[in-house]
């Protein structure tokens, strides 16, 4: 088992002809069973083509018509990604994940006001995706640091994510599934989304969840572990030593008005019962020495 | 981005918003002219910089005669304003803004930001305004009011009413306080905007409604529909070398400490000033190469890094994706060359490609000090940057 996505997931690619999407469309048919799960691509205008091996449709309603795919991930410019979104939202796709990173925030607000009451599950924008190793990747992480195992990992951070994974991996600890949520302020799933579903999966054992400042997505994940969760939780949050009122990088990355900032957090985790590691390089080991517990 | 309090009032003007008339003045002439142009008895002279607390500061003062106005201007123009929001060092002002004095009867505070938890704009508003809003928030919450503003219908004329008066405005300021609500909202959403922050709105002696103070922040994602915003950019007020990175596609932040880092990815480059915290040390900037990076931008960012005379050390920490190790080493290798090594360098590589990273770094004949580890890296550099 894992969350989300697996081998049977059906996968189309907005934008798969662009130069981002045609790279990282191709590392994903390599992994596992990436050739079997994607199975088409939209870009405006070449429809009808053949693209990687899968068929291009001109909108996602027809992709979805002719492939009875499931899931699409997004690889479309900034400026029209909102409206990628909206285009998924509105063809009734399952779930949508949202790699682009830069969309105003306006745009984003007007998206997810417009996905009220559907159907529709948002991952992004402005992540790395998602991957359920052995099984099917969609994003851009690198496959080969990603081992099949028991371990849920949720996080803001792309390559603070690699680094989670490359210290379970010491521990020989793999993963169920990864779930790269994004920096950006206005997004779909949140870290807990994510840990609700961690929760439900049979084969996740404990989870890592990665934040960083900006927000309280954080402080109320963390409640909702301290009422409900029922695996061990470990967290990191990166941002320590961030000045106020910068952006970090990511968007929503961001300690204003005193508030989201990585002490804060930190504190309510630790009070909601999640092993908080102080130190990035010590994720794996704090994970190992709760599993041991 | 941020813009100057005049430059905020212009745009807020435009869409209706009811502020006092001023001139923005770059000398003390301009400011006497200035003053001449609005008439009237009293003005007010306001520094103009990118940050808050200018009154406090001495940067806002109030004149009653033009003579005043000259003697003002020029105590303010080229003074280092010091606030709580521009750090010890301050900074110079520039420029200056030359408003007509207004009758204040009643300072209060609008502000609008975009709202994580709901994902709307949300417009806040207090009876307490002419403070800092987060000491209100902190000491007094119940004084703050806010509407999470549906983005299909706008701000409604109801829940303008409602807020104005829960904030205290008298029933004759209502239909001007409404309107005024409606116009920041519009400008806020219409300019992409992330920050809008009226403090004070003042109610005057014969009952108009004013933003006495504008700071508006806009989202830099959606400054390409923009122009006339970019066009407002003060280059002055802003940190020369996260310019200078700017322009290479790099996001650096300055900090003050002794240890540069690049890193690529936001989570791990903060985690890495982290742990260089951690370690006993202290971060010199953030900076994240992203995934894309090339031998040249490696390069630009080392120059960038290397500026600041009080690196002691530079850590590389790269945890290769779809970023390549190799290409970060050759990129680290030929920067080295180029820039040459004043510090010491340490580098830690890990993931795609990694062995090929090393070999390339051992080859280089360059003093560079390889890391196993985030922790072995941190450890070195403060170890470094000590001298030891």
């Amino acid at each position: 088992m894992s969350i989300l996505i697996d081998k049977n997931s059906r996968v189309i690619v907005q934008g798969i002809t662009g130069k981002t999407g045609a790279f990282h469309t191709e590392m994903s048919q390599k992994y596992a069973f990436g050739k079997q799960c994607y199975v088409g691509g939209v870009t405006p205008k070449k429809g009808g083509t053949v693209f990687l091996d899968v068929p291009v449709f001109n909108t996602v309603a027809e992709a979805r018509a002719q492939t009875g795919a499931n899931v699409s991930v997004i690889y479309v410019p900034p400026p029209f990604a909102a409206s990628a979104i909206d285009e998924a939202v509105e063809a009734g796709i399952e779930f949508v994940i949202c790699i682009t990173e830069g969309i105003p925030v306006r745009d984003m607000v007007m998206t997810r006001y417009k996905m009220r009451g559907k159907k529709t599950t948002l991952l992004g924008p402005n992540c790395p995706g998602i991957i359920t190793p052995d099984e099917l990747k969609i994003g851009i992480m690198p496959g080969h640091i990603h081992k099949k195992g028991p371990i849920g990992v949720v996080s803001k951070s792309g390559t603070l994510t690699y680094e989670a994974a490359g210290q379970l991996a010491e521990f020989g600890l793999g993963q169920s599934t990864v779930v790269g949520i994004g920096g950006d302020p206005v997004n779909g799933l949140k870290h807990i989304d994510v840990l609700k579903m961690f929760n439900d999966d049979p084969q996740t054992e404990a989870v890592i969840m990665v934040g960083e400042i900006g927000g309280t997505d954080e402080e109320d994940a963390a409640r909702w572990v301290k009422a409900n969760m029922k695996k061990p939780v470990v967290g990191f949050i990166a941002g320590l030593t961030a000045p106020p009122g910068k952006r970090m990088g990511h968007a929503g990355a961001i300690i204003s008005g005193g508030k989201g900032t990585a002490a804060e957090k930190i504190a309510v985790m630790e009070e909601c019962g999640i092993t908080v590691s102080r130190s990035p390089a010590e994720m794996g080991k704090t994970l190992n020495s709760v599993l041991k517990k | 981005m941020k813009i100057h309090e005049y430059q905020g009032k212009e745009i807020l003007r435009k869409y209706g918003v009811a502020t006092p008339r001023g001139i923005p003045c770059f000398s003390v002439d301009e400011a006497v002219k200035a003053a001449e142009t609005l008439g009237g008895k009293v003005w007010v002279v306001k520094a103009q910089i990118h940050a808050g607390g200018r009154g406090k500061g001495g940067g806002v003062k109030v004149a009653k005669s033009k003579e005043d106005v000259r003697k003002l201007a020029n105590e303010i123009l080229g003074m280092t304003l010091v606030t709580h929001q521009t750090g010890p060092e301050g900074k110079v002002v520039k420029r200056l803004l030359i408003e007509e004095g207004a009758d204040i009867r009643k300072e209060l505070y609008v502000g609008m930001v975009i709202d994580r938890g709901s994902q709307r704009v949300v417009l806040m508003a207090s009876s307490e305004g002419g403070m800092d809003i987060e000491h209100v928030a902190e000491h007094t919450p119940e004084l703050i009011h806010k509407v999470f503003i549906d983005p299909g219908t706008g701000l409604t004329d109801a829940e303008a009413r409602e807020i104005s008066r829960k904030i205290g405005l008298p029933e004759a300021a209502i239909p001007e306080a409404v309107a005024f609500m409606k116009a920041l909202y519009l400008a806020f959403w219409e300019t992409d905007a992330s920050l809008a922050e009226i403090n004070p709105l003042i109610l005057t002696g014969d009952n108009h409604v004013l933003a006495l103070d504008a700071k508006m922040n806009f989202d830099s994602n959606a400054l390409y529909r923009h122009p006339e915003i970019v066009a407002m950019r003060d280059l002055d007020e802003e940190d020369v070398a996260e310019i200078e990175a700017s322009k290479f596609d790099l996001t650096y932040i300055s900090l003050d400490g002794d240890i540069a880092c690049l890193v690529n990815g936001a989570g791990l480059a903060m985690a890495t000033m982290d742990i260089i915290k951690l370690y006993g040390g202290n971060p010199a900037n953030f900076l994240d190469v992203g995934g894309g990076a090339t031998t040249e931008k490696v390069t630009e960012a080392f120059k960038i890094m290397l500026k600041n005379d009080k690196v002691k050390a530079i850590l590389v920490n790269i945890f290769g994706g779809i970023m390549k190790c190799d290409v970060i080493a050759e990129g680290v290798v030929s920067a080295a060359r180029q820039v040459g090594l004043p510090v010491p360098l340490i580098v830690r590589l890990e993931g795609t490609n990694v062995d090929l990273g090393k070999k390339i770094l051992a080859d280089s004949g360059l003093p560079i000090i390889s890391a196993t580890s985030m922790a072995d890296a941190a450890e070195k550099a403060v170890k470094a940057a000590k001298g030891k």
